[in-house]
């Protein structure tokens, strides 16, 4: 199968969700026999390939245009389109991003559109993972906010489109290039002003201090059973001696005992650190569904049947306010 | 100006979920249905743009009978009127095809703005906003935090991940995906219940929509997951407990 997966940068810098998805086409492009090239879209961003050839990959597709400098979904759709058009990819891999949700459906619909055969693509996104069994490729995501999951398959002629969700592949297993480096190629693209009908302004954050939650080692996470606004500089004081940031579920932040951009889960951030220690969180599918790529997720909760610890790799039963405490001093002790 | 706004009906959110047979959907019998909350936000800012700009809101929603539930209650909180797309099967649809019967069905209508949900709460594919854009050849924008509107153009914030946000300016007609905590839906009054009785529900069968056009994807089988991790509880004392902890993040997870 030949597999094409579509990077996500933002002025010069990845998104690094990107590596996992490269991971996971690495693999799918070997199990299935097949080529993979991997591609980056943008104005300025050919350092960016340069990097991508150092990973294991048969080409590298640099795709790039002034009017492709800032994101607008049909910038991009219409440069993709002549991409996949180009290149003739069996699949279509991306990263299952804000950016992606906003224009792979309708990538996917554009494809093969005005032509003979069959028009419109589908696209399964936000899959979780993967199986290839006997030549068929079957993509599993989740129904219901988690509750249950979904094997799909494609119909049709390809090419197909897929997103894989932020934590269901590891970006460090994505293999380097055994012997030097792949080969980076121009794909030229036609894209006329009058053809992008959104004019994208100014990017800005809200909350002065704000941080990057996805790219923290390690997460302390509060919920409910915080109790107050004044426990949290406990929480914060772990977090410190864990080399860590804090971060939560949704109802503490719409308290207003954390700013929103702090908020883990399904209307906050998705994250996959070193390690997440959630504190006193019931474990909500909301919430569970932006944490449970943590490499190692480790609960302290004063019940025992609360979800988390369905997730959980490490569980203590018992009262944060009498843990937490002793984990601070266990921390701070000279190893 | 005439906005149309899509609701699906989704289980209840505490609805025990069995898988049904054949194993690609559950069990609808014996389960609670409600608006997709997700929905309910975009119907929230659809009112709120007819009550500062004027006009009229169209509430959408394919489904079986039952999703007539759904449109009574948008019809309650100010909608003016309903279609209802009316297919028994359609829970077997793919994000395509669905986007397709309701394309085919809003067409004539000829809105200025169509508004959805971010996604619906039981299938969560999240691409109906985007796919109804591209099949009425509107521009859209999804993630939509707040919206402003002057002379036929709309300045809107999006919201993007790692908290940051972003804003963009779209002519209309177009189409918006809107982001849930967007606005505080309202609820229902008794007299918007009473009124909502004689709003129109234009019902179309989707067989008779005549849309063309293979599926693209199939649901073959929904599962509960299998719990993939083994919790290693840590019991004892506080300063027990703190200690076996370190020890095994450090020496056993080698995670700090």
């Amino acid at each position: 199968m030949k597999v094409l997966v579509i990077t996500e940068q933002r002025e010069g810098k990845w998104n690094k969700v990107s590596f996992e998805t490269l991971a996971a086409a690495q693999q799918i492009a070997r199990e299935t026999g097949g080529s993979l090239s991997a591609a980056v879209i943008g104005k300025g961003v050919a350092a960016l390939a340069g990097e991508l050839t150092g990973f294991q990959l048969d080409e590298v597709l640099l795709v790039e245009h002034d009017l492709l400098e800032k994101y607008t979904p049909d910038g991009f759709t219409i440069a993709l389109r002549q991409l996949i058009e180009q290149s003739k990819p069996d699949l279509v891999l991306l990263p299952h991003t804000y950016q992606v949700r906003d224009f792979a459906p309708k990538l996917a619909a554009s494809l093969n559109k005005g032509s003979a055969g069959q028009a419109g693509r589908g696209m399964i996104g936000d899959c979780i993972g993967y199986r290839h069994e006997g030549g068929k490729l079957t993509f599993v995501r989740q129904m219901f906010q988690g509750r249950t999951n979904a094997d799909v398959v494609f119909l049709g002629d390809p090419p197909w489109i897929a997103s894989f969700q932020a934590g269901a592949f590891r970006a460090d297993l994505a293999a380097k290039h055994a012997s030097g480096k792949a080969p980076a190629k121009p794909v030229n693209v036609d894209l006329q002003p009058a053809q992008i009908r959104t004019k994208p302004l100014e990017l800005f954050r809200e909350a002065k201090q704000a941080v990057d939650l996805t790219q923290a080692p390690v997460l302390v996470s509060i919920g409910r059973g915080i109790k107050a606004p004044e426990n949290i500089p406990l929480a914060e004081k772990l977090a410190k001696a864990l080399g860590g940031e804090i971060c939560a579920s949704r109802p503490i932040c719409d308290e207003g005992w954390l700013p929103m951009d702090r908020q883990i889960g399904s209307s906050g951030q998705t994250v996959a650190p070193k390690l997440y220690l959630a504190l006193g969180i019931s474990g909500a599918i909301q919430h569970v569904v932006g944490m449970k790529g943590s490499r190692t997720i480790a609960a302290i909760n004063k019940d025992q049947n609360a979800p988390i610890f369905e997730v959980a790799d490490y569980g203590v039963v018992g009262d944060l306010f009498e843990i937490v405490p002793a984990l601070i001093a266990e921390l701070e002790k000279p190893s | 100006m005439k906005i149309g706004v899509c609701i699906k009906q989704v289980p209840a959110k505490d609805a025990p979920l069995a898988v049904a047979e054949g194993g690609a959907w559950i069990r609808e019998a014996d389960i609670g249905f409600e608006m997709n909350e997700p929905d309910g936000y975009a119907l929230e800012e659809a009112l709120r743009l007819k009550e500062k700009h004027g006009g009229e809101v169209v509430a959408i929603s394919m489904g079986p009978e039952r999703a007539k539930q759904a449109i009574k209650e948008a019809l309650a909180k100010g909608a003016d009127r309903a279609i209802h797309i009316a297919d028994a099967e359609f829970s077997k649809l793919d994000p395509l095809s669905s986007a397709r019967s309701i394309a085919a069905a809003i067409h004539p209508e000829n809105f200025d703005l169509i508004l959805t949900g971010l996604q619906s709460d039981d299938q969560g594919f999240g691409q109906t906003g985007v796919l109804l854009a591209e099949l009425l050849d509107r521009p859209h924008a999804t993630l939509i935090m707040q919206i402003e509107v002057a002379e036929g153009r709309m300045k809107l914030k999006r919201e993007l991940e790692a908290g940051w946000f972003q804003w963009v300016e779209l002519p209309l007609p177009a189409v918006l995906s809107i982001q849930s905590g967007i606005n505080k839906p309202r609820y229902a009054t008794l007299k918007g219940i009473m009124a909502a009785k004689k709003k129109e529900i234009a019902t179309v069968n989707r067989a008779t929509l005549g849309v063309s056009g293979a599926s693209t994807q199939r649901v073959e089988k929904i599962y509960v997951p299998q719990k993939t991790k083994k919790t290693e509880f840590i019991t004892g004392q506080p300063k027990e407990v703190a200690a076996k902890l370190v020890e095994k993040l450090r020496h056993e997870a080698r995670v700090i």
